[in-house]
């Protein structure tokens, strides 16, 4: 196994746990947190994608690399509106967490 | 080689517990600091994956900027208490199924990749001589899929707006909030007085040997945000008023050159955002300059969030 597969199996777990946070924390900011480790994970399967391609003298294939590249600035810019809407929300509702039950059942 | 298998299997095992633990931690705080931890690990493995420029963009990110946001959020929401229960345990028990099922399948995908990778790397190398630049990655950002990097910074842009326009009707126009970070000590205003000659110096570098070699616009704005961060939280200086029109003109000049450059192509060149051959690295060195600096300007003020309070008369 090259380290490429390693850490190709490494993205999948991390995909795996990120979207675990997402589905069961109910806090938003940890759900946000969860979906920048899911994302990291999709990231890290391009640089595999990157590192299998090394070709010309080159050590990976640049074209993934520019595509993660984009997409790390992306998902920080998605991150930071995502945190903004929080602490709007938080100012407007004072909850911290997303809940499908009633706000007054809340808690208990 | 050995030596390089036991540390690859080691970071590998690192990056997923480490992982874990920032998805588990009872406390949010810890899971913050849990994240950025994560974040300069995955640098490392962007490194053994020969993807340095990537490295960079992780660390000033993932382990840097978005690190520093979550926490400003998490200080802000400090008050709060979560008021909705834990999920079940049937219910964790059967998302935990379905990450399995979607890790396993990722998994499987990454075993069954073809023998043979496709690669554009020999085509990317041929032509990068017309550029004037030595780094592919670059040339990739800045030549071959120019239009992505430029919709990337408007992305940027957007952001930004999106994140101003959730300012409370008074405040608009005013000073973002910028009081939750610690109250300046000794230390904070020793080194932000110390750091920001070097850290510019690191920036301005990191932009211009990105022509070359790994580093570039992204990376080199993001030290310069850092640096302009740390000086706000010292209250050496002030934080703008998001109205102030120096501030409007640092964050569009950027994104409007690179813009103009493009559409020079129309007029020079064949197209849009093609460089003609004999000035393709001056105009790329112009359009990076420039982006460093909004790229620099725009970060900051996404981590200081929707403005709060007027400015004092």
């Amino acid at each position: 196994m090259t380290s490429a597969t390693l850490f190709g199996y490494c993205g999948a777990v991390l995909v795996g746990l990120g979207l675990f946070g997402l589905i069961t924390n109910p806090e938003i900011l940890r759900k946000i947190v969860a979906f920048n480790v899911l994302g990291s994970g999709v990231f890290l399967l391009f640089g595999v994608i990157a590192r299998r391609g090394a070709a010309a003298g080159l050590g990976a294939d640049p074209v993934p690399q520019a595509l993660v590249i984009t997409g790390i600035v992306v998902a920080f810019s998605a991150t930071a509106m995502a945190v903004a809407l929080l602490v709007r929300f938080n100012k407007e509702t004072g909850q911290v967490t997303m809940s499908s039950d009633d706000p007054s059942n809340a808690g208990k | 080689m050995t030596y390089y298998v036991a540390f690859d299997l080691g970071l590998a095992g690192l990056l997923i517990a480490i992982a874990a633990s920032t998805i588990c931690a009872r406390a949010a705080f810890v899971s913050l600091v849990l994240f950025m931890i994560y974040g300069l690990l995955l640098a490392i493995v962007w490194v053994r994956l020969s993807a340095v420029d990537v490295a960079l963009t992780e660390t000033a990110i993932g382990g840097g900027v978005t690190g520093m946001l979550l926490l400003g959020a998490a200080a802000r929401l400090r008050a709060t208490k979560a008021s909705a229960a834990e999920a079940g345990l049937s219910f964790r028990l059967a998302a935990g199924a379905l990450c399995l099922l979607v890790s396993v399948a990722l998994g499987v995908v990454v075993f069954s990749l073809p023998d043979v990778p496709p690669t554009l790397a020999p085509i990317a190398k041929e032509n990068l001589a017309l550029s004037g630049l030595g780094n592919p990655v670059a040339g990739v950002l800045f030549v071959y899929r120019a239009l992505d990097t430029l919709l990337e910074k408007v992305v940027l842009l957007l952001a930004l707006v999106g994140v101003w326009s959730l300012a409370q009707d008074q405040a608009w126009g005013g000073i973002p909030g910028f009081r939750v970070y610690a109250q300046p000590n000794s230390i904070l205003v020793f080194l932000a007085q110390v750091l920001p000659p070097i850290g510019i110096m690191v920036g301005i570098y990191m932009f211009w040997a990105g022509a070359n070699h790994p580093g570039g616009a992204f990376q080199g704005g993001t030290v310069l945000a850092a640096m302009w961060l740390l000086v706000m939280m010292a209250r050496l200086r002030d934080v703008p008023a998001i109205n102030a029109l120096w501030v409007r003109q640092l964050l569009v000049v950027g994104p409007g050159a690179f813009l103009a450059i493009g559409l020079l192509g129309f007029v020079f060149a064949d197209s849009f955002l093609a460089y003609p051959p004999d000035h393709a690295k001056p105009l790329i060195i112009i359009a990076e300059a420039t982006l460093t600096l909004s790229i620099g300007v725009t970060l900051a003020l996404l981590v200081a969030g929707p403005p709060e309070r007027m400015p004092q008369q």
